[in-house]
């Protein structure tokens, strides 16, 4: 850089109005394009954060999701007996056996239906679940038409707060605990007692199961050994892809439809850009000359004024990241489309994201200061030096 | 007339600029258009449904079925003409990612209920001919580039195993906001080779439709229905077709709500250029004014020839965007074709769009009038832009 | 040459120049057939009226300009043989130019101003900071170092754009119209301070002028009338 940077910020706070409003425009884009990711990227680590490092989920071959699964009741006892499962402290073995099934639930906001999961659970659930952890109430009683909810259907549902019922399968079921599960899908779901659930919808077997592995790195002689089992026919896989799978339909969706529309949004910015750009340079010709005569190259004075574009394009991504950050205050709940089923998650920011957002930005800055750039460094030394 | 010629000269006065400006606001506003198109083909499924049909679900949730004997019994009920049946079959194609709606309907009854769904007296003979036929819309026939008489092998998710099905024929869709991207079989397939595996799910159908005899007796026809399963093991719950398909748009009411938040961004990226434009334009002829005021033109006269200019760029910007949201609209329809089925610009939205632009037109140039109107003689012809 | 010894060394050579602008295809002549030379620490007032073709020839000095014919030699470098880029070098490194209306750079302090030539060496940012002092403290500003153009009378911004002139020690000073818009007493001190660079500092120096009281200070007059000079 032959032209100090020095030169360039000063020019641009030199002319407030012009430079804010171009700023605020690139922000706003920039907003955007790191919403979306921030968006897409909250429901995968809600779904991440779901499973273990440490689980192995086994559901009916083909079936992609919990909902779609069965598993009879002599599968469950061949699958109980694998030798890699580890086991609690009364020596049963860490497998949870589940049924998951969906009901309609009113939103508190604005009493619209929705699908929130159900979870019929055994006792070794919550030492599987490990994440799981009771805030308020107490843990339902085996036997009796009680529930515990997750926190965020707590929060967004009706009759899903602690005292509350929930009416299904003929009864009304009274909610007798809240819990947390580390902002994980699990704390969009409502749990009960397992034979309790399948009592009421006359369900013969559960949905699918959960194992806690005794080590880790046995997982893919389990995956075969059950895989191939001809008397299972069934789906092995660990925990936490399980879950991030679920994550595919929405965030590519998001994405792909995001981008989209950042990039169109992007010429708005762009095109502002390189307004202000082309006024800097016809307001600066007289400079732009004087620099030619000490001696500055045209290539001096490209590099400068496209110098210039980019920092009031990364002002503009700045400006846009850090409002864009401001929304991961805030928790948002919608249907995923891999499951079916409500889930609530967060925005969530990664350096990744920050990183592409500014990317975006500076190639903005570039696209937008190109041409203006390439005008000054064309202007012929003797017309610069003659403008007003 | 005469402020009007002179404000549009002074918009030609920086071609480049206000050619900038112009194609600025002309993006933005097709961006408009674009993001009310999206919303507007996720109301695509409510806008096509008819009045007079009611959908009948599981009270618990739809992925919960309702047993076969309730058709009988619904169509007792006074002003129910028919009734058809259909399940969710959930399978996919090769890829489980490549999502399409397919359903198992009852082959007798559903496409007389359907009459927006046209199938050819040839498609709808081989449909009722043969057990594993089904009908698929043109959309979907041409992603997988399926033809009558295809043997096609879909991979059950719901309902486990190969099933290999014959493309009975390819059905159209009498509105532009008929769905040609869905895939239809046979219940009675389905139903049978469950009674033959797993006979404990055999029976039981995912949601009925009713057709009734008018739109203004829907609420009775409903309540009725309802009752007469009140406490049994699967209560319904009926709503008309709009209703029912409208809950499953609340559902991602959230992605709905953010797009409409971003189009709404999109105007203001709109004000932020044109204030910017006019901004400048206002600083460079501070001195123009002065002049015009001491040869005794009026704040009055001043307000109309920047507002004129504001609003003669606006405006084109807005024409130009509506014009441009067509064919942009067209091509990203086509890319999307698989999540929008039906994806059409609606009047309304561009009328939107256009007030906006106008609005934008006004308000943008309120700055550079407060300048204008407010500069003294003396400093504004002192002034060197 | 060498039989002038060293101090007589020539510094500008013209040697046949022409110079003509086109209007369309309208040949509009400004300088006809003009040969010029100037040795080492001269200082020459170019004079003439408005449009006799003083400020072409200076811009031609400057190697700002391209001679439509002729030949011009300049520190022993014959311009038309150097690229746009190698002239730009050239300028740097041989040229310091003042103009009419000062042309310093409004965002920048009176040290930046004087350093922004500067960067174009291969100086490092302490031999800059004593070059810039250095320069200032010549035209009597070392107290104005950190005020930006704006916040200095004309006078004191002509003596900052003289400062950025030598700041890089050049061969050759060239002025266009350096009292031009100058009170009187402001032009004065200026038309001192190019007559100190001359004899102190033994600076050769092209004024291109109309103002008779330049004109007095410098050794050498010459007029240029219809593109001729006398």
């Amino acid at each position: 850089m032959k032209i100090p940077i020095y030169y360039n910020y000063r020019n641009l706070l030199a002319r407030k109005l012009t430079t804010g409003l171009t700023v605020l425009g690139i922000g706003l884009v920039v907003f955007v394009f790191s919403g979306v990711l921030m968006l897409a990227y909250g429901i995968k680590k809600t779904l991440v954060a779901t499973g273990s490092e440490d689980n192995a989920t086994v559901i009916r071959k083909a079936s992609l999701t919990e909902m779609m699964s069965y598993i009879t009741r002599d599968q469950v006892s061949i699958i109980e007996s694998q030798p890699e499962i580890a086991r609690g402290p009364d020596g049963k073995p860490l497998v949870a056996g589940e049924l998951y099934v969906l009901i309609s639930l009113n939103k508190i906001k604005n009493g619209d239906a929705a699908n929130v999961v159900l979870r019929g659970v055994g006792p070794a659930s919550m030492l599987v679940h490990s994440g799981v952890k009771l805030i308020e109430g107490r843990m339902f009683t085996e036997g009796l038409p009680e529930l515990i909810v997750g926190k965020s259907t707590a929060q967004g549902f009706q009759g899903a707060q602690l005292g509350g019922s929930i009416r299904f399968a003929k009864q009304n079921w009274r909610v007798v605990g809240i819990f947390e599960a580390g902002k994980s899908a699990f704390e969009s779901e409502v749990w009960g007692d397992v034979n309790q659930m399948l009592a009421a919808f006359n369900r013969p077997v559960v949905s699918s199961m959960t194992l806690k592995l005794a080590d880790p790195s046995k997982f893919t002689a389990l995956k075969e050994r059950l895989e191939k089992d001809p008397r299972l026919s069934v789906d092995v896989k660990r925990e936490k892809e399980y879950y991030a799978d679920q994550s595919y339909a929405m965030t590519s969706f998001i994405k792909i439809l995001g981008v989209v529309i950042s990039v169109i949004f992007s010429f708005g910015a762009v095109i502002g850009a390189m307004i202000t750009m082309y006024a800097n340079i016809a307001n600066r010709a007289k400079e732009i000359g004087t620099l030619r005569v000490l001696g500055f190259k045209r290539r001096n004075i490209l590099s400068s004024f496209l110098v210039e574009s980019i920092l009031l394009s990364l002002a503009g991504g700045v400006v846009g990241v850090v409002f864009a950050s401001f929304l991961s205050m805030k928790t948002i709940s919608t249907t995923n489309w891999d499951t079916f089923s409500e889930l609530a998650f967060g925005f969530a920011v990664t350096p990744e994201i920050v990183a592409y957002s500014l990317i975006f930005a500076v190639v903005m800055g570039v696209v937008g200061g190109f041409l203006p750039a390439v005008r000054a460094a064309r202007m012929n030394i003797l017309t610069a030096l003659r403008a007003e | 007339m005469k402020i009007l010629k002179l404000a549009i000269k002074n918009a030609g006065r920086h071609k480049l600029r206000t050619g900038l400006t112009i194609v600025g606001l002309a993006v933005a506003v097709m961006a408009f258009g674009l993001i009310r198109t999206v919303i507007d083909a996720w109301y695509a499924g409510a806008e096509a449904s008819a009045p007079d049909r009611l959908v009948s679900r599981n009270a618990v949730n739809i992925i919960f079925p309702l047993p076969l004997s309730y058709k009988e019994q619904i169509l007792k009920v006074p002003g129910v003409e028919k009734v058809s049946y259909a399940h969710w079959f959930g399978a996919y194609y090769t890829d489980p990612k490549q999502f399409f709606a397919n359903f198992a309907v009852d082959h007798h009854t559903y496409f007389d209920l359907f009459p927006e769904v046209i199938v050819d007296s040839q498609t709808l003979a081989n449909f009722r001919s043969q057990r594993n036929a089904a009908v698929v819309g043109q959309i979907l026939a041409d992603r997988f580039g399926w033809k009558p008489g295809d043997q096609v092998r879909l991979i059950g998710t719901i309902y486990p195993g190969d099933w290999d099905l014959v493309i009975a024929g390819i059905y159209h869709g009498r509105d532009k906001t008929t769905d040609e991207s869905a895939l239809m079989l046979r219940w009675d397939y389905l139903d049978e080779t469950l009674r033959a595996t797993v006979p404990v799910r055999a029976g039981y159908v995912g949601w009925y439709i009713s057709k009734i005899s008018s739109p203004a007796e829907a609420v009775r026809i409903s309540a009725a229905i309802d009752s007469m399963f009140k406490n049994s093991l699967a209560e319904t719950l009926t709503q008309t077709e709009k209703q029912f398909q409208l809950s499953f748009i609340a559902m991602s009411g959230t992605i709905i709500t953010a797009l409409r938040i971003i189009s709404y961004l999109i105007i203001g990226i709109l004000l932020l250029v044109l204030t910017n434009t006019m901004g400048m334009s206002a600083r460079e002829r501070i001195s123009e004014y002065a002049v015009m005021k001491t040869l005794g033109f009026k704040p009055f006269h001043l307000v109309q020839l920047i507002a004129d200019e504001s609003l003669f760029i606006s405006l084109s910007g807005g024409i130009l965007g509506i014009l441009l949201t067509f064919p942009m609209a067209s091509g990203f329809g086509e890319a999307m074709k698989y999540y929008f089925p039906v994806f059409e610009t609606k009047p309304q939205d561009l009328l939107v769009a256009g007030i906006f632009a106008l609005c934008v037109g006004i308000l943008a140039s309120m700055f550079p009038i407060l300048k204008a109107t407010r500069v003294s003689i003396v400093d504004g012809l002192r002034s060197i832009g | 040459m060498s039989i002038y010894g060293e101090r007589s060394r020539t510094i500008v050579e013209i040697e046949a120049l022409s110079k003509s602008y086109f209007r369309d295809s309208l040949e509009i002549p400004v300088l006809r057939n003009l040969n010029f030379s100037l040795p080492e620490g001269e200082f020459v007032a170019l004079m003439g009226p408005s449009g006799s073709g003083k400020t072409t020839l200076l811009n031609l000095i400057a190697g700002i300009d391209r001679p439509t014919k002729g030949k011009v030699k300049v520190a022993g470098t014959d311009l038309a043989q150097l690229s746009e880029g190698e002239l730009a070098k050239w300028r740097a490194r041989h040229i310091g130019f003042i103009f009419q209306f000062y042309n310093l750079i409004p965002v920048l302090t009176a040290y930046e101003n004087v350093e922004l030539p500067l960067l174009l060496t291969s100086l490092s940012k302490s031999e800059r900071k004593e070059h810039v002092e250095t320069a200032l403290g010549i035209v009597g500003l070392s107290d104005r170092m950190h005020h930006y153009p704006r916040q200095l009378s004309g006078g004191q911004e002509q003596r900052v754009a003289i400062a950025r002139a030598i700041a890089t020690d050049p061969t050759l000073i060239l002025a266009d119209e350096p009292t031009g818009d100058l009170d009187k007493k402001s032009a004065e001190e200026i038309l001192e301070l190019l007559s100190r660079l001359n004899s102190e500092f033994k600076k050769t120096i092209v004024v291109v002028t109309h103002d008779p009281r330049a004109a007095e200070k410098a050794h050498t007059k010459k007029h240029l009338d219809k593109g001729e000079l006398s």
